[in-house]
C-alpha cells in the first residue's frame, strides 16, 4: 500500500482476571457448559482505577518504545474503542498530552463496535500513502461492559493495543500489503446513548460476524489472487473462542496458522483491542519475510481485512517493549464481587 | 361435518433473519393457491393465527396487513389462543365454510420470533399464562417441567423416556427438508444437553422459529384427482389458564375434552387413526398427550413411545411425522396450521420420505399455554 509500513506496536492488558467459574456460579449455571459453549475461559478485568484512557496510554508508550521513535513523531492520533470515558472529550487527546506529542497533530476517537481501531489504521495508512503526514498512531483500548447476567458476562474484557505506523524503511515490522473493507446496515448488537450496556441480537450476532468477515477475507483474496495457503497466519476478531475457530476453517485456513493470535483463550474479548492483539501476539514471535492475514469486526457492521508481510524489524525490535506473553505472566484471580466493584457496578 | 381442504402450504422453519412476516405469508399463500389453481380473487374470507404480533411486532392490524400484501379486500381477521392460534384460525375457517356463507377460505398461521430477544419473546410467551404464573416468574419450561415432575412420579417414567420422545422427532425431522432442526439425536446427547427447568433440558424443549404455513378450505371436491382430503371434526376445549388450580397436573383436561368431542363428530375410534401431529411442545407434551388422546392406556404412553411404536416405519399412529414442534420448530402461531398441512399431505400421499404407508386417517392436537386451550381436528382421505 504505497510503501507503508509498522513502525511499532505496543500492548497492555491489565492483571486482573474473572474465571466464568466464578460468573457461572454466581447465575446458577454450569460452568464447564457455558465454556464449552464459548470457548472462553477467563477474561481480563480493568482495575478500579484504571479505564480506556490509561490502558490506551500504557499501549501507546509500549508503541513508541519499540518503534524507537519520539512522542513529537507522531502527527495522527486515532482511538477507537466503544467505551471512551466521555461521550464528549475525546480519549485521542488526553493519552496525547500524557504522551507528550505536542500540538501539531490531527486526533479523534473512532467507534464502530470492535473495529474502530483497524479502521483507524486504514486512515492512518491513506493519509501516509498520500504523503500528508509520515507517522500516525492507531490505538485500539476498551473496557468492555456486559450487562450483569448477560452472556457478554462471560466473555467482555479490558485490553489495549496500538500500532504505530510510518512509510516503509529499515527499521520497519510490517508492510502493510493492501486492506479492504466491508459494511452493511446490520443491527446485531448496539447501545444506545446514555444506556450504560450494550443490547444485541442473540444468535443473530453470529450470522452477522460470519457473513461480514467472510466477505472482506474474500473480497480481499480475490483482490490479491491470494489463497489461505499464501499465508503464514491468520487473524479474526475473537468475540468467543468458536467464532475465529470456524470462519478460519471454513475460509481454507488450518489451526496452527490461526493459533498464535488466539488471545481469546487468555484474555477473552476487549472488543476494539482483540483483532490488534491477535496481530500483536503474531508479531511477537513471527520471523521476517512472513504473510499475515487479519480481519476485524465490527457491529453493526462490518469488517476490515488486511494483509501484512513481516519485514526484519520484527526481530529487531521484538525486546524494545513488553511483549502480550509478559503480561499473561502476571493475573491475578479476582472474585465476582470484586468484577462489579472495578467496573463500578456496585 | 365435512370441510374439503383444497390446498396446504409450508414455509421452511427456522431462524428466518432475512424474510419478514409479510414474505413468509405471501410465499405460503401463492404456492398454496397455485395448488389449487384458484385466482386471488376466489378467496372469500381470510383467518390469521398469530400470537405475538402485538406484543412483539407492534402490529395489531394483521387481518388487513396480509390483505394488503396479498391485494385482497375480503374480511380478513387475526385469531388468537396462544399456541393453538392456528388450531383455532382453522377452526374459524372451518366455521366459515359449514356456515355456507363462504366457498373457499384461506387460513394462514404466522410467527415471527426470532428477531427479537429471549427474554422478550419469553416474557411475551407468558401472555398465554395467568396472572399469578407471570407475577411469581414461572415460564413455560417451569410449568411443564412441574407437568413432568408430577407425571414421572406417578407413573414411574424416567428422564430417557422423556428423552426418546425428542430422538424419535429429530429422526422425523431428518426427513423433512422444511424442519427446523434437520438431524438425529440420540438419548445420550439428549440427557447431556443444558438443564432449562430439570428435569427438561434443552433437547425435550421447542425451540423459538419462524415461520408461516397456509391451508385453503372449501366445499367441493378434489382438484389434482388423487382423492380429497376433507376435515371430518373441529373440536376445541378450554381448562383453566394457570395449572395451580387443576385437580390433575397428569392430564389436560382440554385434550381429553376436545378429543371426545372430535372423535364423536367423526364416528372413530382412536385406534383407527393412521398419522398424527400432536403439540410437543416439551417432550413430555407428547407423552401425556398420547394418554389424552386415547391412543394407550394411561400411563403406559412413555413405554410405547420408547419401544418406537410411534417412529416412521415401525407402528401405528405414526406420531409427528413433520418432527414436531420440537425438531420442525414452533412459530407458535404457524404450529396448528401446520400440522394440517402435514397430515393433509400425509393422507395426499405426498409427504416424501416422511410418508406413511397407507394413511387414511390423521389427527392434530394442538395446545395454547399450559393447556388452557386445545384443538383437535381429525382429517380423513377419500381414497
Amino acid at each position: 500500500m504505497n510503501s507503508v509500513s509498522i513502525q511499532g506496536y505496543g500492548v497492555y492488558i491489565p492483571k486482573y482476571r474473572l474465571k466464568v467459574e466464578e460468573t457461572a456460579q454466581v447465575w446458577g449455571k454450569n460452568s464447564l457448559q457455558v465454556e464449552k459453549s464459548l470457548g472462553v475461559s477467563e477474561k481480563s478485568i480493568a482495575a478500579f482505577d484504571e479505564d480506556t484512557v490509561t490502558m490506551a496510554y500504557e499501549a501507546a508508550v509500549n508503541a513508541i518504545r519499540r518503534a524507537g521513535i519520539k512522542p513529537q513523531d507522531i502527527e495522527v492520533f486515532f482511538t477507537g474503542s466503544e467505551s471512551h470515558p466521555y461521550a464528549v472529550n475525546p480519549t485521542s487527546t488526553i493519552v496525547a498530552e500524557f504522551l507528550g506529542i505536542g500540538r501539531n497533530y490531527l486526533s479523534a476517537d473512532l467507534e464502530f463496535a470492535c473495529k474502530a481501531a483497524t479502521t483507524a489504521m486504514i486512515n492512518i495508512t491513506a493519509l501516509i500513502a498520500s504523503g500528508m503526514v509520515t507517522t500516525g498512531i492507531a490505538v485500539g483500548a476498551d473496557t468492555a461492559q456486559a450487562k450483569p447476567h448477560d452472556i457478554l458476562e462471560y466473555t467482555a474484557a479490558s485490553a489495549a493495543a496500538s500500532f504505530i505506523l510510518t512509510k516503509k524503511n529499515d527499521e520497519s515490522i510490517a508492510d502493510i500489503v493492501d486492506f479492504t473493507s466491508y459494511s452493511s446496515d446490520t443491527p446485531d448488537f448496539w447501545r444506545r446513548d446514555g444506556i450504560s450496556y450494550p443490547s444485541h441480537g442473540g444468535r443473530f450476532t453470529q450470522a452477522a460476524y460470519f457473513a461480514h468477515v467472510e466477505g472482506a477475507a474474500k473480497t480481499l483474496l480475490d483482490k490479491l489472487k491470494l489463497t489461505p495457503k499464501d499465508f503464514d497466519y491468520c487473524v479474526f476478531h475473537m468475540p468467543n473462542g468458536k467464532f475465529p475457530r470456524e470462519i478460519a476453517k471454513k475460509l481454507g485456513f488450518t489451526s496452527e496458522q490461526l493459533a498464535p493470535s488466539l488471545i481469546i483463550d487468555h484474555i477473552g474479548n476487549p472488543y476494539s483491542a482483540s483483532s490488534f492483539l491477535g496481530l500483536s501476539s503474531v508479531l511477537d514471535e513471527a520471523k521476517p519475510n512472513k504473510m499475515i492475514f487479519m480481519v476485524s469486526y465490527g457491529s453493526g457492521a462490518g469488517s476490515d481485512a488486511f494483509v501484512f508481510k513481516t519485514l526484519k524489524g520484527v526481530s529487531q525490535k521484538r525486546t524494545n517493549s513488553p511483549r502480550l506473553a509478559d503480561y499473561l505472566k502476571q493475573t491475578q484471580y479476582i472474585s465476582y464481587i470484586q468484577y462489579l466493584k472495578f467496573g463500578r457496578k456496585i | 361435518m365435512k370441510v374439503e381442504i383444497l390446498a396446504g402450504s409450508v414455509s421452511k422453519f427456522g431462524e428466518l433473519w432475512d424474510v419478514s412476516p409479510r414474505d413468509l405469508v405471501k410465499g405460503v399463500v401463492l404456492e398454496a393457491l397455485f395448488e389449487t389453481r384458484l385466482k386471488t380473487g376466489e378467496i372469500e374470507a381470510v383467518y390469521i393465527g398469530n400470537m405475538l404480533s402485538s406484543s412483539l411486532g407492534g402490529q395489531d392490524h394483521l387481518g388487513a396487513f396480509f390483505s394488503e400484501v396479498l391485494g385482497l379486500n375480503v374480511p380478513a381477521m387475526k385469531v388468537e389462543g396462544a399456541c393453538a392460534s392456528g388450531g383455532l384460525a382453522v377452526h374459524a375457517g372451518i366455521l366459515a365454510v359449514t356456515s355456507g356463507l363462504y366457498k373457499n377460505v384461506l387460513v394462514v398461521g404466522i410467527e415471527k420470533m426470532t428477531d427479537h430477544k429471549p427474554e422478550e419473546v419469553a416474557k411475551a410467551l407468558m401472555g398465554a399464562g395467568s396472572d399469578e404464573e407471570r407475577e411469581a416468574g414461572a415460564t413455560f419450561p417451569g410449568l411443564y417441567a412441574m407437568i413432568a415432575r408430577a407425571y414421572m412420579k406417578k407413573y414411574g417414567v424416567s428422564e430417557e423416556d422423556l428423552a426418546s420422545v425428542a430422538v424419535k422427532n429429530h429422526y422425523h425431522a431428518s426427513l423433512n427438508s422444511h424442519a427446523q432442526f434437520r438431524f438425529p439425536v440420540t438419548i445420550e446427547q439428549v440427557m447431556k444437553s443444558s438443564v432449562v427447568s430439570s428435569p427438561l433440558k434443552l433437547l425435550d424443549c421447542s425451540p423459538i422459529s419462524d415461520g408461516a404455513a397456509a391451508v385453503i378450505l372449501g366445499q367441493g371436491s378434489g382438484v389434482r384427482g388423487q382423492g380429497s382430503v376433507n376435515i371430518i371434526a373441529s373440536a376445541v376445549a378450554t381448562d383453566s389458564l394457570g395449572v395451580a388450580d387443576r385437580s390433575d397436573l397428569t392430564s389436560l383436561q382440554s385434550t381429553v375434552l376436545a378429543a371426545k368431542k372430535a372423535y364423536w363428530q367423526a364416528g372413530i375410534k382412536p385406534s383407527q387413526i393412521d398419522v398424527a401431529e400432536v403439540h410437543d411442545c416439551f417432550t413430555i407434551a407428547e407423552i401425556i398427550a398420547m394418554d389424552d388422546l386415547g391412543f394407550f392406556p394411561r400411563g403406559k404412553s412413555a413405554q410405547f413411545i420408547r419401544r418406537k411404536k410411534t417412529t416412521l416405519g415401525f407402528g401405528y399412529p405414526v406420531v409427528n411425522t413433520s418432527g414436531g414442534l420440537k425438531a420442525a420448530g414452533h412459530p407458535v402461531g404457524a404450529t396448528g396450521v401446520k400440522q394440517i398441512v402435514e397430515i393433509y399431505r400425509q393422507l395426499k400421499g405426498v409427504a416424501g420420505k416422511k410418508q406413511v404407508k397407507n394413511a387414511k386417517i390423521g389427527l392434530t392436537h394442538n395446545v395454547g399455554g399450559s393447556g388452557a386451550t386445545a384443538v383437535i381436528h381429525i382429517l380423513k382421505s377419500d381414497k
